[in-house]
């Protein structure tokens, strides 16, 4: 946890999140948060410093194939199977400012829509080729990419017969731990967005918009691989202008 | 009128059934990929303060336990300060990362942190906040990460005085917030829903 982005760090606390654009806990479409949904109220608070501060991960610490998910698994001279994309985009703040220095994991089923997981069963087969994961450490101006397979749909025990459409799971590690977030991307023009019971549980369908990466014609790389671009956006922080100070500071 | 021109927060999705693929992809046997899996290791020789263990399991509405889920947690060194570029106090222990990551076991639903017991910490008014253990919790059918915070049972005054367990307004509800401890064993159960429910915090 080293080499700091080179910008004075930000103390304030983050915006009040927008539980309503949200999903509930309570989702009763998607089956198994029936039993895990929290039932009492959140006890809401506006940020101590233990949320406002949160740890740092130095882009020294990823490694040159973790964001090259056909090649990090695959062995040597060999490469996933499946169509050829990359995945792009910037974090920024709801202040609209870019994020440096945070930490994007993402994984995802293969090209067949089959997880390299103990728990999965789907019939679809494994790549030997394909693990599912990878990270990068935003860049000065908040840019991450990595090249992956576009991964398939595929069936989930939940009513008789869902499935989830193509999607790439997003972990993002903000600079402050309150800003921890986890999420989907979807893919431009996919019918079964709408059909999907996790998606469903987002009840503003301009929020569901903002999972959709669209297609990047721009950045398609001729005989290669298509572009697909998916901006993050990260919980914005109060300025501290006005704000008591933290003793000892 | 002026737009504010803010951006909406990119809405959550649950972790899913296979968040080790991404999280902790050694965990769940994808190896060759990463050398370890990110925050398995807060401590080393040289920490500084009182080491402890934090372990429990998560529990959901029906009493059965959460076998699938990550935990994050995140704390302050063993003088209260944070490991983090936002912490303009002082200097954390170079030598405690201050964060964790640890999923709970398929077979016995069990997390575990080899950790330090943390500082106090100010609360913005200059009181001070008791020690404490921030976690982040995510899993299958968990649609937006819970927080929520651990606090220590040998505390007594402290926790008391804590301006958040002070928010709380039904009383009986703080010790779901509390673990207890058996010499350097902590021990702390998540209640995702049902009459033990733990306190979530929208923070």
């Amino acid at each position: 946890m080293s080499d700091l982005p080179n910008r004075k760090p930000e103390t304030g606390a983050f915006f009040a999140r927008d539980r309503a654009w949200h999903s509930p806990a309570y989702t009763p479409g998607y089956k198994t948060s029936v039993l895990r949904a929290p039932q009492r109220a959140l006890l809401s608070l506006d940020g101590t410093i233990s949320e406002i501060t949160g740890p740092v991960f130095g882009q020294s610490m990823i490694g040159e194939m973790d964001n090259d998910l056909i090649h990090n698994f695959a062995r040597p001279g060999e490469s996933a199977i499946g169509e050829r994309i990359i995945v792009h985009g910037r974090v920024l703040d709801e202040r609209g400012r870019p994020q440096s220095g945070v930490l994007v994991e993402f994984w995802q089923a293969n090209a067949g829509g089959r997880y390299r997981h103990k728990k999965e069963t789907y019939l679809a087969a494994i790549d030997p080729n394909f693990g599912g994961c990878g990270r990068f450490v935003t860049d000065e101006e908040g840019r991450y990419f990595f090249r992956t397979v576009r991964p398939g749909a595929y069936p989930w025990p939940n009513g008789v017969n869902d499935w989830r459409p193509a999607h790439i799971h997003f972990s993002i590690f903000g600079h402050g731990f309150s800003q921890r977030l986890i999420t989907q991307m979807y893919f431009e023009g996919d019918p079964m967005i709408w059909k999907c019971p996790i998606v469903g549980t987002i009840p503003d369908k301009a929020a569901i918009e903002q999972l959709i990466a669209p297609l990047d014609w721009g950045n398609t790389i001729p005989m290669d691989s298509r572009a697909y671009k998916f901006d993050i956006v990260l919980r914005g922080r109060r300025s501290t202008m006005f704000e008591n100070k933290l003793e000892g500071n | 009128m002026q737009e504010l021109g803010y951006l909406k927060e990119t809405p959550s999705q649950t972790a899913g059934p296979y968040v080790h693929i991404g999280l902790t992809p050694n965990f769940c046997d994808i190896t060759g990929v990463y050398d370890t899996d990110l925050g398995t290791q807060m401590v080393n020789d040289k920490t500084l303060g009182e080491r402890i263990t934090v372990s429990g399991r998560i529990f959901d509405g029906a009493g059965a336990l959460v076998r699938d889920a990550v935990i994050e947690i995140w704390q302050a060194d063993s003088a209260g300060l944070y490991n983090s570029p936002s912490e303009m106090r002082g200097t954390a222990d170079p030598n405690f990362t201050g964060w964790g990551r640890c999923p709970t076991r398929a077979e016995d639903g069990l997390y575990s942190f080899d950790t330090i017991k943390p500082g106090k910490i100010p609360f913005k008014d200059g009181r001070k906040m008791a020690p404490h253990i921030t976690f982040w919790i995510v899993a299958r059918g968990i649609n937006i990460g819970l927080h929520t915070r651990m606090y220590f049972p040998e505390e007594q005054e402290a926790n008391a005085g804590d301006p958040i367990l002070s928010r709380i307004e039904h009383r009986e509800r703080v010790a779901t917030l509390i673990a207890t401890r058996d010499d350097a064993k902590l021990s702390f159960d998540i209640y995702l829903q049902g009459p033990k429910e733990t306190v979530f915090l929208d923070i």
